[in-house]
């Protein structure tokens, strides 16, 4: 048994099954920031932080005439989005019921997929995470309310990245706003306004709740790195007669490497 | 080659369990040529050609290596079973038994309940996103 306690729960097999699919089901889709950078690991629970090659003054030697540095690393952040289950939904579903409300479920792993993005594309401070947007060394261009100025918007930004040396293909993160705005436009000729941007960015757009506007960046690879420690996991907390209390789980550090690899668009 | 390396019709798998099947066969393959290897290594008697099959040799077992790493790092609950079995000395099988008895919670001797088959982890990794 590991640290998520899962065998304490009153959960069946079938049980787990049914949360660990649920789970998978809300999360992926939401999960928009990983498809555009680098996902390194799973290195496990234990894995505490990442190396960032550099060092930092150590003020006083433990010796006379030996000079002394200290590495500097990264530490990993946890997240954690409690919820909870009834017992008496998880004995439906084992009767057979289609209908089990998991609503609770549903909304814990949207949190903990818009607060990943919100991390990634906006930063953390209190976990020394620099977001995407704000290590950006471009001033921040408007998309625009009307979609049809999008093309241009983005078409600006991939120029910019290319006169910067920064080649992709590229791929674009939008807001929920945003992508509602572009999947639902077609432009003149009644062609899909989705379709005109993917071949500008010569790569994908994502659906990325928690993301302000639109961000486009190199798909490159070796840009924007996603350390994972414990990838997403659902772990048991305590239970009554009535209620089971979950969480889902992960640890996880950000770090930019190449700043200069993606343009944000502001709402 | 064909697409033989797919059991069911390719249509219906998706991406991820196809490129999961393609590194399953690539992990055949390399191990493959290992044993070939290792087999022309030992009636070869001409110097420079000993020298280049084992370095040939080599580069399939690094070959198989990184397919191996890859396969693990999509299977979280393999992943931790393996951990507890590579590199280290002592006992192969006994490694085996305990570290699979550790990763998925049950007893040794299997007789404890098992009420979970995996590490707990979802298993998403970055192959995740709605994409359009």
């Amino acid at each position: 048994m590991n640290h998520l306690l899962r065998q304490h729960a009153p959960i069946t097999e079938s049980g787990w099954a049914l949360l660990d699919g649920e789970a998978t089901q809300r999360l992926t889709p939401a999960l928009g920031a990983r498809r555009l950078i680098d996902f390194r690991g799973p290195h496990g629970w234990e894995h505490s932080a990442t190396n960032l090659g550099r060092t930092e003054p150590v003020a006083a030697s433990v010796q006379e005439g030996v000079a002394a540095v200290r590495r500097r690393v990264l530490t990993l952040a946890e997240l954690r989005a409690d919820f909870s289950v009834s017992v008496e939904e998880l004995r439906d579903h084992e009767r057979g019921a289609l209908d089990v409300d998991l609503s609770s479920l549903d909304d814990a792993a949207h949190r903990i997929a818009v607060a990943e993005n919100v991390a990634v594309f906006h930063g953390w401070a209190q976990a020394d995470i620099t977001g995407i947007v704000a290590a950006s060394p471009y001033e921040q261009r408007p998309l625009g309310e009307e979609p049809d100025g999008y093309p241009r918007a983005v078409a600006g930004a991939v120029e910019l990245l290319l006169s910067n040396g920064v080649g992709g293909p590229y791929g674009m993160a939008l807001g929920r706003e945003q992508y509602r705005r572009v999947v639902e436009t077609a432009e003149h000729g009644g062609h899909l306004l989705l379709d005109h941007l993917r071949k500008i960015l010569d790569g994908p757009i994502v659906w990325a709740p928690g993301v302000d506007g639109a961000v486009v960046l190199s798909l490159r690879g070796g840009d924007f790195i996603y350390d994972c420690g414990q990838d997403l996991s659902i772990g048991y907390r305590r239970h009554d007669d009535e209620v089971v209390q979950l969480y889902i789980e992960e640890s996880f550090s950000f770090v930019v490497a190449s700043a200069d690899a993606a343009v944000a668009l502001t709402a | 080659m064909g697409f033989d390396q797919y059991h069911e019709p390719a249509h219906e798998l998706p991406a991820k369990t196809r490129t999961f099947a393609r590194m399953c066969a690539s992990l055949t393959e390399e191990a493959e040529a290992i044993g070939w290897y290792e087999q022309r290594l030992a009636v070869e008697t001409d110097a420079d050609a000993l020298a280049i099959m084992r370095d040939a040799q080599g580069e399939e077992f690094k070959h198989f290596s990184m397919d191996l790493e890859f396969l693990l790092r999509r299977t979280p609950l393999w992943r931790e079973i393996a951990r507890g079995i590579l590199f280290q000395s002592g006992d192969i099988v006994e490694h085996g038994e305990a570290s699979e008895a550790r990763a998925t919670g049950e007893s040794e001797s299997g007789d404890e309940d098992a009420s979970d088959d995996r590490s707990g982890s979802l298993g998403i990794g970055g192959d995740a996103g709605s994409v359009r």
